[in-house]
């Protein structure tokens, strides 16, 4: 690591680990690290750890720790900590996606942005493996990356007041998938039958921060018979 | 159809109003998930409604905002009301707020509309009946969990609440039948809220810094429980935007614009907005109460004093727990 880790309050129950300055796929087996080591040392004194792209939010009690307390802890696991191994990586998983216009009515924009057919978007954006840079904005939503640069393309100037679940989506050179319905920005690519976000689940959340996610293309036949949703999107109003 | 459906009705809703919310103490352990912390905006109130009752800390009870709501009991209850004064009344008499109170079978209780502060809190003794999801019973409309469904849904007319008969909580005995004067928070005062700087506060200018410690803040209308915006002098931070990391309870943060927005319990879980510092908790539970147009001041704290008020405010209601 070239850079120095650094703590900062983020109030009477929190810290923020600041590890990193910029995104990198290989923050996250530091991140996870640092996360294992916050659960043993606090114990129950933990209440919530909210990795992300280059941090780490601890949060805890402070009916059982002091903030100069819970920074001590901190600041003694940071030292030493190691990455986590490559075979400790997260699972990998394979989105079922319907690349479609009708579902997907931002394909034509990156392609033309790119200067691609869109067969060549699909191609491009299914062939990488991506990671969980992090989880947020709604329950199970999970920022990925890296895209292709040749696809990088800017969120939409109005949002969409409801985006289906479902939705594969790509901003930046990020992508994700849309567990619930709701309002968004993104550049819709396709829709997954993919249970993204289940109460009924043990875990609740298919993804998590350091998983490691494919999407691979099916016709519209697969994608209906997995139970996918196959409602046309309406246009932006 | 979720299971409280099965039991007797101990409460009718006759008129929902615009917003009440079932809250335990929050949603824990899942902030990873991308599911934010829910529970109750104003916590000091809600604890004092609980511990009236008799309600261990962590039960359930209904956060009324602005008022609006009419209900009518099924049964003979105990209940405490506490936090704003929306102007409660049953069968049209006054109800004594920070107090326990009878609500006898066939009566209604009403709440009108905001006299001081913008949140009440209804406990009833015993706590009432819903299924925990993720953990937790607090209602989330944005992400559709907790509440007495199950699904996010604030209170409906029509609707039919259950309250718990044999809770761990009905230890009425022990309980204060009322709280002392010097617990009580005037809301008709203008706020003055503890900040706990930190994060991204070296970076705004020297002016914002002025700025931001010496200037009656105005409350937005645009506030509800995922965050409260501030209206005043423009703050200038050196940094635009952050790759998006965790944010914590009464966090401020600055987008570009310059106007404050203090994240309260709904607030999504990740941001990347520069931040002044936070607010402390007791600190956020009291903007919840001010209203549209109300002034509110900030005021640089250090942790040790700030902590040391917290833990006061939480050992009224452990004392008797353990």
């Amino acid at each position: 690591m070239s850079w120095k880790p650094v703590l900062e309050s983020a109030g009477l129950d929190a810290w923020i680990v600041r590890m990193f300055a910029s995104i990198d796929e290989r923050n996250v087996s530091w991140l996870s690290a640092l996360a294992r080591r916050c659960e043993e040392a606090f114990g129950d004194a933990l209440v919530d750890l909210v990795p992300s792209y280059t941090t780490l939010l601890v949060v805890f009690d402070p009916l059982n720790v002091s903030p100069s307390q819970a920074r001590a802890i901190i600041c003694e696991t940071l030292a030493g900590l190691e990455p986590e191994e490559t075979a400790h990586e997260g699972e990998v998983h394979e989105l079922p996606t319907w690349y479609d216009i009708s579902v997907g009515p931002e394909l034509q924009r990156v392609a033309e942005g790119a200067g691609m057919a869109v067969s060549e978007v699909v191609e491009a954006h299914s062939q990488r493996t991506y990671k969980v840079f992090a989880l947020g904005f709604a329950p199970g939503f999970a920022f990925m990356g890296l895209v292709d640069p040749r696809l990088e393309c800017a969120r939409l100037d109005t949002p969409r007041k409801r985006v289906p679940a479902g939705s594969v989506a790509l901003a930046g050179l990020q992508t994700a998938a849309y567990p619930t319905e709701t309002p968004g920005g993104w550049n819709l690519l396709g829709r997954t039958s993919a249970r993204l976000f289940d109460r009924e689940r043990e875990g609740f959340s298919l993804l998590r921060v350091g998983d490691r996610v494919r999407f691979v293309p099916v016709s519209r036949e697969v994608f209906e018979r997995e139970g996918g949703n196959t409602t046309p999107l309406e246009p932006i109003t | 159809m979720t299971q409280h459906n099965s039991l007797e009705a101990d409460i009718r809703v006759l008129r929902a109003g615009p917003l009440a919310l079932l809250q335990d103490s929050g949603r824990f352990g899942v902030r990873h998930l991308g599911v934010t912390q829910g529970g109750p905006a104003d916590i000091y109130s809600w604890a004092w409604a609980n511990h009236l009752t008799g309600n261990p800390w962590g039960t359930a009870n209904l956060e009324v905002t602005f008022g609006g709501l009419k209900l009518i009991a099924v049964r003979d209850l105990e209940i405490a009301i506490t936090g704003a004064d929306l102007g409660a009344t049953i069968e049209h008499k006054p109800v004594a707020l920070w107090q326990r109170t009878r609500w006898k079978a066939g009566d209604t209780l009403t709440f009108a509309a905001p006299v001081s502060g913008l949140r009440a809190y209804l406990a009833v003794c015993g706590g009432f009946a819903a299924e925990p999801v993720l953990g937790s019973v607090a209602c989330v409309t944005r992400e559709e969990l907790g509440g007495f469904e199950g699904n996010g849904a604030k209170l409906a007319t029509g609707d039919e609440l259950s309250v718990n008969r044999s809770g761990p909580g009905q230890q009425l005995a022990n309980a204060p039948t009322e709280a002392p004067k010097n617990a009580l928070p005037d809301f008709s005062q203008p706020a003055v809220l503890d900040l706990l700087p930190g994060a991204q506060i070296a970076s705004f200018t020297g002016r914002s810094l002025f700025d931001a410690f010496n200037t009656w803040w105005q409350v937005d209308d645009r506030a509800d429980r995922m965050g409260v915006r501030l209206i005043g002098p423009r703050l200038n931070c050196k940094i635009n935007t952050l790759i998006s990391e965790g944010i914590s309870l009464g966090s401020i943060q600055v987008p570009p614009d310059g106007q404050p927005i203090v994240l309260l319990n709904d607030r999504q879980t990740i941001g990347g907005y520069p931040r002044l510092g936070a607010l402390s908790p007791l600190s956020a539970s009291r903007l919840a109460q001010c209203l549209p147009r109300e002034p509110v001041r900030l005021i640089a704290r250090g942790s040790d004093a700030v902590l040391k008020e917290h833990r006061r405010f939480r050992a009224v209601f452990h004392s008797e727990s353990v």
